[in-house]
C-alpha cells in the first residue's frame, strides 16, 4: 500500500496541472475532494468517492480528479474500491498514462485466491479500454479461461468482446479462447461465451458442432439472458445444418401454398430441394439434433422473460415443421398482458407471423380486440393483426368490432380502421359490398378526417369493379362541395376522371366547379384537376374543351413548377397542333388505359425475411451487425460433425439395444467407418434417447477413470435406461450432470488441459467399439476386460493407464491432480424416471455449498463419487439371472426416509423371464421396503434397471426379501454400507461450527490416521471420502482441513466429518454425530477408504 | 479498429420535463446529444405512451421504456433483440422499485451511488450479469433509514462485506444461509378480470389473468411443493425460473426452492373457453344534445352474483370527449371528480351494497358551438373482491421438504378488475 502511494504521488502532480486549463472554472470543492481522497480515513474517502460518482452520474466532468482517485485503487475498503473501479472504467480511456498506474493492482488481483476478486479484477482490467494493455488483457483472459472457478471463466468470456473491440487483430487468439470456453460445461459460462462468439466470430459455425448437443441440453438452466443469445445463435446454426422440415409437405399439397418461410426465391430453392429429395426417393426425416433443439427450447415458452419467449417463438417460426409452430401462439398472446413496450414489439412480430400463419392466432382473435385505453401505436398494430386474421368465417365478428372502433375519439386510429376495412374488403370478396356500403355511410360522417380516409379507401375499392358503382361515384362527386381534405378531394377527382364514362353528366360539372376554385386548391388537388380536365377533353371534348383550356391556362401560371410542367406536358399531348407528333393519337390510350387495381396489403408482408424478434425486423431495415438468417441447405451437411466421441461401453450397450430397435435405415447412415454414431441411426422421435446417450457421453468420460469395472455396468445400465424411457425428463437429469460438472469444474486444476486430454483420450478409445461389435452378447464382465484391452489396442496405452481409476481396486501408480481432472465430470448415474422429480431437489442443492471462494476444490456433489455396485444375485445362483445393485445416492421419490437402491437385472438365459417382482419382504422391525414395480417381461440378453426404496432405520442391518420370477424365487438381501445411510446436507462454515459445538463429548469420535502417499492431494482425499460416504462438502477456511456434512436418511441426525491434516502424512479424523454407532462405523469405513 | 459492439451501450434516465438526470455508460461515452432524437420522437408522439420504444438514429438505435414517469433510454449500436433490452430495462426499474420502495426521480437521485453500483453489477460490457434481486441484495445492501444513520456515524457502507455466493450456485435466485426466527410462507392468489362489455351489456371478451405472488421467509434451503385442487384450470402458465418445469408437466404440482423474500411465482391465464363470471354490471345512459350544448349522464353500478362476497374498491374512470367543458353530477354514493383539463371523470364508489345501488347522474356541459361528440366514452371500472379467486382456483396444500421446522403458511385470494371496459 505504502509503496503504491509513493509511486503514484509523482504523476499526480505532473499530470494534474496540464488538466487545469481545460477546467479553469473548476469549483473549489474539487480541492476538498482531493483532500478527502488523500486522507487516511476510509469514511472520508468513501464520502469523496460518492460525491464523485454522483457527478459522473449527472454527466459532469470529474476527469481532473483522476490522479487523486487512481491512488485509491488499492484501498482495502471494498466500497471505496468499487467506486474507484466505477471511476476508472469511466475515465481510463481519456487518461491512459495515468490509468496504467492501476494495472499492477489488477494484475495482483488476478492472482487472488478469492474467485470474486479475480473476477472483478479481470472485469475492470478489460473494461478500461487502454490499447497499451492489450497483451496484458490477452494474457489475463487466457489465464482466466482456464480458471477453476466458473464465475471467473464467465468473466473471461465477457472480457473477450471487450478486447476484440479494442484490438481486432487479436481475433485469432480470441477464437482459441472462445473455442476452449465453448467446451465448458457449466451453465454459468454458456450464455456468456456464446455472446462472445456472436460478437467475435459468428461466421465460425464449425466451432458449434461439437458443442451443439451440450448447448441444447444445458439451455434450460442457463440464465435468462444467456438463453436468448444461445437460442438466436442456434436458430442460425440450425438453418445451415438441417433440412427444411416443410419440404415434404409442400410437395404433397398440390396447390403449393406458399411455403411458410421466406420469399419466393426461397420457395424456388425449396422446390429445388424437393426435386433433389424426389430424385433420391428419400422421405424427409428430421435430424434428431433438429428435433432435440425444438424439444429443448419448448419449455422456455413458459419463461417469465418476454425476450426468452420471443426467442423461442422465432426459433419455432423459422425452424419447426408447419404443424408444430402453433404452440408459440399461446405464449405470444400471453405477452400481450405485459408492459406496453413489450406489447409493441410482440405485436409487430405477431403481425408478421399472422400473414404466413393465420390459423395459428385465429383462436386468440379476441385477445387482439382493442380497448379505448390502449396507446394509439398499440391499437394500430392490433388492428393490423385483426385484419390479417380476417377470413370468411370470422369477418362478420371483426367488422362488428371495427364498427365500434370507427366511433373512437382517437382519429388516427379511426383512419387506420377505415384502411383496415378496405383491406378486408379487398381480401374477402364476400363482404366487399357490405364494406363498401359501410364506407359510403361514413362519407356522411361529421369528422372530415374520417370522410377523407373513407374516400381514399373507397377509391381503391371502386377500382376493382367500377361499372357497378356509378351511384357511389355520383355520391362522391357531390362531396367535392364540402370536403376539404386535399387527399380526399384528389381521390374523388381522380375517380371521376377515371370513370367519367360512367358519370357523363356530372363529370363536366365537377370540372366546372373545380376550375372555379382552382387557384385555392392544394397542389395535389390541382394536379388531379388537370388530369380530370385532360381525361374529359379526350372523352367529351365538346362540353369540356373550354374548361380544359381555362384550367391549363391557370396552371400555366401557377407558382408550383410541377403544376406548370404538367400543364405544358398535357397541353402538348392532348391538344392537336401541327407540332405535336404521333403521340397525340395515342393520348386517349395513355390517359385512359385500364389500370390495375391497387392491392391493399399489409406493411408486414414479407418482413419475415428478417429473423423475427430482431431489431432489423422491427425497423424493417437491416441494422448494423445483423446476421442474415441463412436459407435451408439443399442437402444436409454431414450430421456426424456434431458427434462427440462416446466412450466404448456406452456405445456397446446402447448398440445392443439399438439393433432391435432400429427398423429402417436413415439418411445419415452412410457415414463410413466412424460407425453408427449417435445421430446416425436413431429414429426421429428417438431424439431424447439420442440426446440421452450423447449427453451421457460427455459426462461418462469421467466414469472410466474412477472404477472402470463397475462403471462399465453402470453406464451400460444408464444408457439403456435412457433408451427405454424415452420420455425421461430432461431437466432434472441434466441438472444432475450440471451439478456434477460444476462440482468438478470447481475443483479442476485447469479445465483447458483437461479438455484437450479428454479429447485425446476419446480419440484413442474411439476404435474400441468396433472391435467389440460382434461380441456384444458377452456378459458384462467379459466386456469389461474387453474394453480395457481394446483401449490399449488402440495404441495409447500410456493414456489408458493414466486413466485407470485411482479409487478402484486396480490401484493406480501415478496420480497427479491433472489426471484426475481429465475426467472430472462424474458419471451420470442411472436415474429411473420416477425418481427424477425428487432428485432435482438434491441436484439443485448441490450447487449451494460454495460459500467462501478461498477453498478451491469447492463443492462436491454426491454424484461426484463413484458408485459401487454390489451383487445381489450371482449369475450362477440365479440360473442365468444376474442381479446387481448400487446406491444411486438420490432421494427416493415419495419417501425421503428411504434409501434409493438401484437394481439392475440382466437376463442371461435364453428364455424370457416374466413377472419379475419383489415378494414377501421380511424387514426387521421398523424397516420398510418399497418394492419396485413388477417387470413383466425381460427378453433374453436384456437388462432392466429399477429402483426400490428401503428404509434401513439408520442401521446397517440387511434388508431381506424374495426376488420372484414366473418360475423361481430367490432369497436375497441388501446390506447397506454405513456411508449410504445418509444424504449430504449443505451448510456454511459457521453453521457447521455451530452444529459441531452441539455435538461434543459422547457424540464425538476422533481417530488418528496416516495418509498413504497416493492419498495426499486434496482431490484424492475428498474423492475417497465421498466415495466412502454420501456426504456433502462444507466450505472451510483452513487449507489443511476438510469438512463434510450429512444427515442420516431415516432420522435426519447430523453427521459431521472433519479431517485435519497434520505434519507429514498424519491426519486426524473427527466425526460428530449423535448416532454413535454410525459414527464409529463410519470412522472405520473412511479410514479404510483413505488407506486404499 | 473494429467497433462491433453489442447490447446495451449507455443508459439515460429522463424525466417528464426532458431533463437527463442520470447517465451511465458501459462502453465508451456517448454524448447526451443522442437523446435529441428521442426528444424529437417524443414531441411527435404528443402522448408519452405513444413514443415508439425503438427509434433509429443515424449512428445508434434508441430503445426506451416509460415507467413511473421516467423514460429509460438505452443506446444500442448494433442488432440486438429489442425485447431483450426492453425486458432488461424493466428489470432495472423493478430493481429500483425493490430497493427504494418506489422508482421515482427523487428516489434515484437520493440514492445515486447505490443506483450506480446496481447498474454496474447488472450489466457488464452491455450484457446482463446479475439481475436476480437476491444476488444483488447480497452485493449491495438496500438502503434503510437505520442503516443510513449507522453508516453516517461509522462510515461503513452499503456494499456487502461478505462476497456473494449465489452467483456460484446452481440456484442463482437464492442465497445460502438464510435465517429467520419466524418461518413464514405467504401466497397471494391474485386474479384480474380483463373484459370488454358492449353497449347492450353482453360480454365481447373476457378472460382471467392470474398471478401468485409469494412472500417467503424460510430459513435454510426449503424445497416447497404447492398443489392445487383444480390445476387444470390453468391454461397458460409462465414460471419463475425456480419452478421445476417437468414436475408441473407431469403432476401439475409447483415444486421449487423459493427465492428469499417477495417474488412472483407464476402468472397464468384461465382458458377463455371457460365462462368468466362478470361480478358487476353497469347501467348507463349517456347522451349529448346537439343544440343545447349539454348532455345527460346517468350511470348505475350493481353487483351480479358473487358467491356471497362484497364488491369493494369500486372506481370508475371515464375519458370524456374533448368537447365536454364541465359536469354537474350527483352521486348517491362515493365522490366524483372531473378534471376539465384532461377530461377525466373519476368516481370513487367504494363498496357496493345490493340494497342501494350506487348511481351517478347529472348534466354535462359542452362547449357551445362545437359539434356534439360522436362517440360515447368507454367506462373503465376497477373493483376488488377479497377472499375470492373468480376462476375457482384453490390451493390444496403446501409441503416443505429439506428443512425440519414447521413454517407458518398462508394463502390469500383476491379478485380484481384488470382491463375492464364497458363500451357505451
Amino acid at each position: 500500500m505504502g509503496q503504491d502511494k509513493c509511486t503514484k504521488c509523482g504523476p499526480t502532480t505532473q499530470v494534474g496541472h496540464p488538466e487545469v486549463p481545460h477546467h479553469v472554472t473548476l469549483p473549489p470543492r474539487h480541492d476538498d475532494l482531493k483532500e478527502m481522497l488523500d486522507s487516511n480515513k476510509d469514511s472520508l474517502k468513501l464520502e469523496a468517492m460518492k460525491r464523485i460518482v454522483a457527478m459522473i452520474a449527472r454527466g459532469k466532468n470529474a476527469s481532473d480528479l483522476f490522479p487523486a482517485v487512481v491512488k485509491n485503487v488499492a484501498c482495502k475498503n471494498i466500497e471505496v474500491k468499487k467506486l474507484v473501479y466505477v471511476y476508472l472504467v469511466r475515465y481510463a480511456e481519456e487518461q491512459q498514462d495515468l490509468a496504467l498506474l492501476s494495472i499492477s493492482t489488477f494484475q495482483r488481483g488476478l492472482k487472488d485466491p478469492n474467485q470474486l476478486i479475480r473476477a472483478s479484477a479481470l472485469r475492470v482490467l478489460s473494461s478500461i479500454r487502454v490499447p497499451i494493455i492489450v497483451p496484458i488483457m490477452m494474457l489475463a483472459i487466457k489465464e482466466a479461461a482456464s480458471d477453476m472457478s466458473p464465475y471467473v471463466r464467465k468473466t473471461a468470456a465477457h472480457a473477450i468482446p471487450k478486447l476484440y473491440s479494442l484490438d481486432s487483430d487479436q481475433k485469432d487468439q480470441l477464437i482459441e479462447v472462445i473455442e476452449k470456453l465453448l467446451a465448458d460445461k457449466t451453465t454459468l459460462v454458456a450464455g456468456s461465451v456464446v455472446m462472445a462468439f456472436e460478437e467475435v466470430c459468428p461466421e465460425r459455425i464449425d466451432l458449434i458442432h461439437k458443442n451443439y448437443r451440450k448447448l441444447c441440453n444445458l439451455l434450460i438452466d442457463v440464465e435468462e439472458w444467456g438463453q436468448v443469445v444461445i437460442i438466436n445463435m442456434l436458430t442460425r446454426y440450425a438453418r445451415t445444418q438441417f433440412l427444411s422440415p416443410n419440404q415434404n409437405e409442400s410437395l404433397l399439397e398440390e396447390n403449393t401454398e406458399k411455403a411458410f418461410y421466406g420469399s419466393e426465391e426461397e420457395d424456388a430453392k425449396d422446390a429445388k430441394a424437393e426435386a433433389a429429395v424426389l430424385a433420391k426417393c428419400k422421405p424427409y426425416v428430421m435430424d434428431p439434433d433438429h428435433r432435440l433443439l425444438l424439444r429443448n427450447t419448448k419449455p422456455l415458452l413458459q419463461s417469465r422473460n418476454a425476450a426468452v419467449v420471443m426467442a423461442v417463438a422465432q426459433l419455432y417460426f423459422h425452424l419447426a415443421p408447419k404443424a408444430e409452430v402453433g404452440v408459440i401462439a399461446k405464449a405470444l398472446v400471453r405477452l400481450l398482458r405485459s408492459h406496453s413496450e413489450v406489447q409493441y414489439v410482440v405485436l409487430q412480430n405477431v403481425a408478421t407471423m399472422s400473414i404466413k400463419r393465420r390459423g395459428m392466432f385465429e383462436p386468440y382473435l379476441k385477445s387482439f380486440y382493442i380497448r379505448s385505453t390502449d396507446p394509439t401505436q398499440i391499437k394500430i398494430l392490433k388492428l393490423e393483426v385483426l385484419t390479417n386474421l380476417a377470413n370468411e368465417t370470422n369477418i362478420s365478428t371483426i367488422l362488428r368490432e371495427f364498427q365500434t372502433y370507427i366511433r373512437s375519439m382517437d382519429k388516427d386510429f379511426v383512419a387506420a380502421t377505415i384502411q383496415a376495412i378496405g383491406r378486408c374488403a379487398t381480401n374477402i370478396g364476400k363482404v366487399r359490398d357490405t364494406c363498401l356500403n359501410g364506407l359510403v355511410q361514413l362519407l356522411s360522417n361529421r369528422d372530415e378526417l374520417v370522410v377523407a380516409e373513407s374516400v381514399v379507401v373507397i377509391k381503391k375499392l371502386l377500382q376493382m369493379q367500377p361499372a357497378q358503382h356509378s351511384e357511389i361515384i355520383k355520391h362522391m362527386a357531390k362531396l367535392t362541395d364540402n370536403i376539404q381534405v386535399p387527399m380526399a378531394r384528389a381521390s374523388i377527382l381522380w375517380l371521376i376522371g377515371e370513370y367519367c364514362e360512367h358519370v357523363p353528366k356530372i363529370a363536366p360539372d365537377v370540372l366546372r366547379k373545380m376550375a372555379k376554385s382552382f387557384t385555392n386548391e392544394e397542389d395535389i388537388v390541382k394536379l388531379q384537376v388537370i388530369n380530370l380536365a385532360a381525361k374529359l377533353y379526350l372523352t367529351n371534348s365538346k362540353q369540356s374543351k373550354l374548361l380544359t383550356q381555362y384550367v391549363l391556362n391557370l396552371a400555366k401560371y401557377d407558382q408550383n413548377y410541377d403544376i406548370r410542367d404538367r400543364a405544358r406536358f398535357i397541353r402538348q399531348l392532348i391538344v392537336p397542333t401541327e407540332k405535336s407528333g404521333a403521340l397525340n393519337k395515342y393520348a386517349k390510350k395513355l390517359f385512359l388505359a385500364q389500370k390495375p387495381a391497387p392491392i391493399l396489403e399489409s406493411s408486414f408482408k414479407d418482413r419475415d425475411h428478417f429473423q423475427l424478434g430482431s431489431l432489423s425486423h422491427l425497423l424493417n431495415a437491416k441494422a448494423v451487425g445483423y446476421q442474415e438468417l441463412p436459407d435451408w441447405p439443399d442437402e444436409a451437411p454431414d450430421p456426424s460433425v456434431r458427434n462427440v466421441e462416446v466412450p466404448e461401453w456406452t456405445k456397446c450397450t446402447s448398440r445392443e439395444k439399438r439393433k432391435e430397435k432400429v427398423e429402417k435405415p436413415f439418411y445419415s447412415d452412410s457415414e463410413g467407418e466412424s460407425g453408427p454414431t449417435e445421430s446416425a441411426d436413431s429414429e426421429p422421435e428417438s431424439g431424447s434417447e439420442e440426446n440421452g446417450s450423447s449427453s451421457s457421453s460427455g459426462s461418462s468420460s469421467s466414469g472410466t477413470e474412477e472404477e472402470e469395472e463397475e462403471e462399465e455396468e453402470d453406464s451400460g445400465e444408464q444408457s439403456e435406461d435412457k433408451e427405454e424411457e424415452e420420455e425421461v425428463e430432461k431437466r432434472p437429469k441434466r441438472k444432475d450432470k450440471e451439478g456434477s460438472h460444476k462440482a468438478v469444474l470447481g475443483s479442476a486444476g485447469s479445465p483447458s488441459e483437461e479438455e484437450e486430454e479428454e479429447e485425446r483420450a476419446k480419440k484413442a478409445k474411439k476404435k474400441a467399439p468396433q472391435g467389440r461389435k460382434g461380441r456384444v452378447e458377452t456378459s458384462s464382465e467379459a466386456s469389461t476386460s474387453e474394453s480395457s484391452s481394446s483401449g490399449s489396442d488402440s495404441g495409447s496405452e500410456a493414456e489408458a493407464k493414466q486413466r485407470k481409476p485411482p479409487s478402484s481396486k486396480a490401484s493406480p501408480k501415478e496420480i497427479s491432480l491433472l489426471d484426475l481432472d481429465d475426467f472430472t465430470p462424474s458419471p451420470v448415474q442411472p436415474i429411473p424416471s420416477s425418481s427424477i422429480i425428487s432428485t432435482s431437489l438434491v441436484t439443485d442443492l448441490e450447487g449451494l455449498t460454495l460459500t467462501d471462494s478461498s477453498l478451491t476444490p469447492t463443492l462436491l456433489s454426491p454424484a461426484f463419487s463413484a458408485v459401487k455396485t454390489y451383487e445381489l444375485l450371482h449369475r450362477m445362483a440365479g440360473e442365468g439371472l444376474a442381479v446387481e445393485y448400487c446406491f444411486s445416492r438420490r432421494p427416493f421419490p415419495g419417501d425421503p426416509h428411504m434409501v434409493a437402491v438401484q437394481i439392475q437385472i440382466s437376463n442371461n438365459t435364453d428364455t424370457e423371464v416374466k413377472n419379475l417382482r419383489v415378494n414377501e419382504p421380511k424387514p426387521l422391525s421398523g424397516m420398510r421396503i418399497q418394492e419396485f414395480p413388477e417387470i413383466e417381461h425381460l427378453a433374453p440378453g436384456d437388462t432392466a434397471t429399477v429402483v426400490m426404496g428401503i428404509d434401513f432405520c439408520d442401521s446397517t442391518q440387511a434388508a431381506n426379501f424374495q426376488l420372484c420370477t414366473h418360475t423361481r424365487q430367490f432369497y436375497v438381501s441388501i446390506q447397506p454400507p454405513v456411508g449410504e445411510l445418509m444424504a449430504p446436507v449443505f451448510m456454511s462454515e459457521n453453521e457447521f461450527k455451530k452444529e459441531q459445538g452441539k455435538l461434543m463429548g459422547m457424540s464425538e469420535i476422533t481417530e488418528k490416521l496416516t495418509l498413504p502417499e497416493k492419498c495426499q492431494s486434496d482431490h484424492t482425499i475428498v474423492q475417497q471420502l465421498t466415495s466412502a460416504a454420501n456426504v456433502g462438502r462444507v466450505p472451510c477456511g483452513a487449507s489443511n482441513e476438510y469438512r463434510f456434512a450429512a444427515k442420516t436418511v431415516t432420522s435426519g441426525s447430523l453427521v459431521l466429518i472433519t479431517l485435519e491434516r497434520r505434519e507429514g502424512s498424519t491426519a486426524q479424523l473427527t466425526i460428530n454425530s449423535e448416532k454413535m454407532v454410525i459414527g464409529t462405523m463410519l470412522v472405520k469405513d473412511i479410514i479404510q477408504a483413505l488407506a486404499q | 479498429m473494429c467497433f462491433q459492439q453489442k447490447m446495451i451501450h449507455s443508459l439515460f434516465l429522463i424525466n417528464c420535463s426532458g431533463d437527463i438526470f442520470l447517465e451511465k455508460h458501459w462502453k465508451s461515452v456517448v454524448s447526451q446529444s443522442v437523446c435529441d432524437y428521442f426528444f424529437e420522437a417524443q414531441e411527435k408522439a404528443i402522448d408519452v405512451e405513444n413514443v415508439p420504444p425503438v427509434i433509429s438514429t443515424p449512428h445508434h438505435y434508441l430503445i426506451s421504456i416509460y415507467r413511473d414517469k421516467i423514460f429509460f433510454v438505452s443506446v444500442i449500436q448494433t442488432e440486438v433483440p429489442p425485447l431483450f433490452v426492453i425486458e432488461f430495462l424493466h428489470r432495472v426499474a423493478d430493481t429500483f422499485q425493490d430497493y427504494f420502495g418506489e422508482c421515482s426521480e427523487t428516489a434515484i437521485k437520493d440514492n445515486v451511488v447505490i443506483v450506480y453500483e446496481l447498474l454496474e453489477e447488472m450489466l457488464d460490457n452491455g450484457f446482463p450479469l446479475a439481475t436476480e434481486s437476491n444476488i444483488l441484495k447480497e452485493l449491495i445492501k438496500p438502503p434503510t433509514i437505520l442503516r443510513s444513520v449507522v453508516n453516517s456515524i461509522t462510515g461503513s457502507s452499503n456494499v456487502g462485506d461478505t462476497l456473494p455466493t449465489g452467483q456460484l450456485s446452481n440456484i442463482p435466485w437464492r442465497r445460502a444461509g438464510v435465517k429467520y426466527t419466524n418461518n413464514e410462507a405467504y401466497f397471494d392468489v391474485i386474479e384480474e378480470i380483463d373484459a370488454i362489455i358492449d353497449k347492450s351489456g353482453s360480454t365481447v371478451f373476457a378472460e382471467i389473468q392470474g398471478v401468485i405472488d409469494s412472500c417467503i421467509k424460510l430459513s435454510g434451503m426449503p424445497d416447497l411443493s404447492l398443489s392445487f385442487m383444480n390445476p387444470r384450470l390453468l391454461d397458460d402458465v409462465s414460471f419463475h425460473p425456480c419452478i421445476r418445469f417437468k414436475r408441473w408437466e407431469s403432476e401439475r404440482v409447483l415444486s421449487f426452492i423459493p427465492p428469499d423474500g417477495n417474488f412472483r411465482l407464476i402468472s397464468y391465464r384461465v382458458s377463455s373457453q371457460n365462462l368468466v363470471a362478470i361480478p358487476v354490471y353497469v347501467k348507463h345512459m349517456i347522451s349529448f344534445k346537439e343544440n343545447t350544448s349539454s348532455g345527460r349522464f346517468d350511470v348505475t353500478i350493481g353487483p351480479k352474483q358473487n358467491m356471497g362476497k362484497t364488491v369493494e374498491g369500486v372506481v370508475m374512470t371515464v375519458h370524456m370527449p374533448k368537447a365536454v367543458l364541465n359536469m354537474n353530477l350527483t352521486a348517491t354514493q362515493g365522490s366524483y371528480t372531473f378534471d376539465p383539463v384532461t377530461k377525466v371523470l373519476t368516481w370513487d364508489v367504494g363498496k357496493i351494497t345490493p340494497q342501494k345501488l350506487p348511481n351517478l347522474k347529472g348534466m354535462v356541459n359542452l362547449q357551445s358551438g362545437a359539434p356534439k361528440p360522436e362517440e360515447n366514452p368507454s367506462l373503465n371500472i376497477q373493483f376488488k373482491i377479497q377472499q375470492l379467486a373468480i376462476s375457482g382456483l384453490k390451493v390444496n396444500r403446501l409441503d416443505m421438504y429439506g428443512e425440519k421446522y414447521k413454517p407458518f403458511k398462508g394463502v390469500k385470494y383476491i379478485t380484481k378488475a384488470g382491463k375492464f371496459q364497458v363500451r357505451t
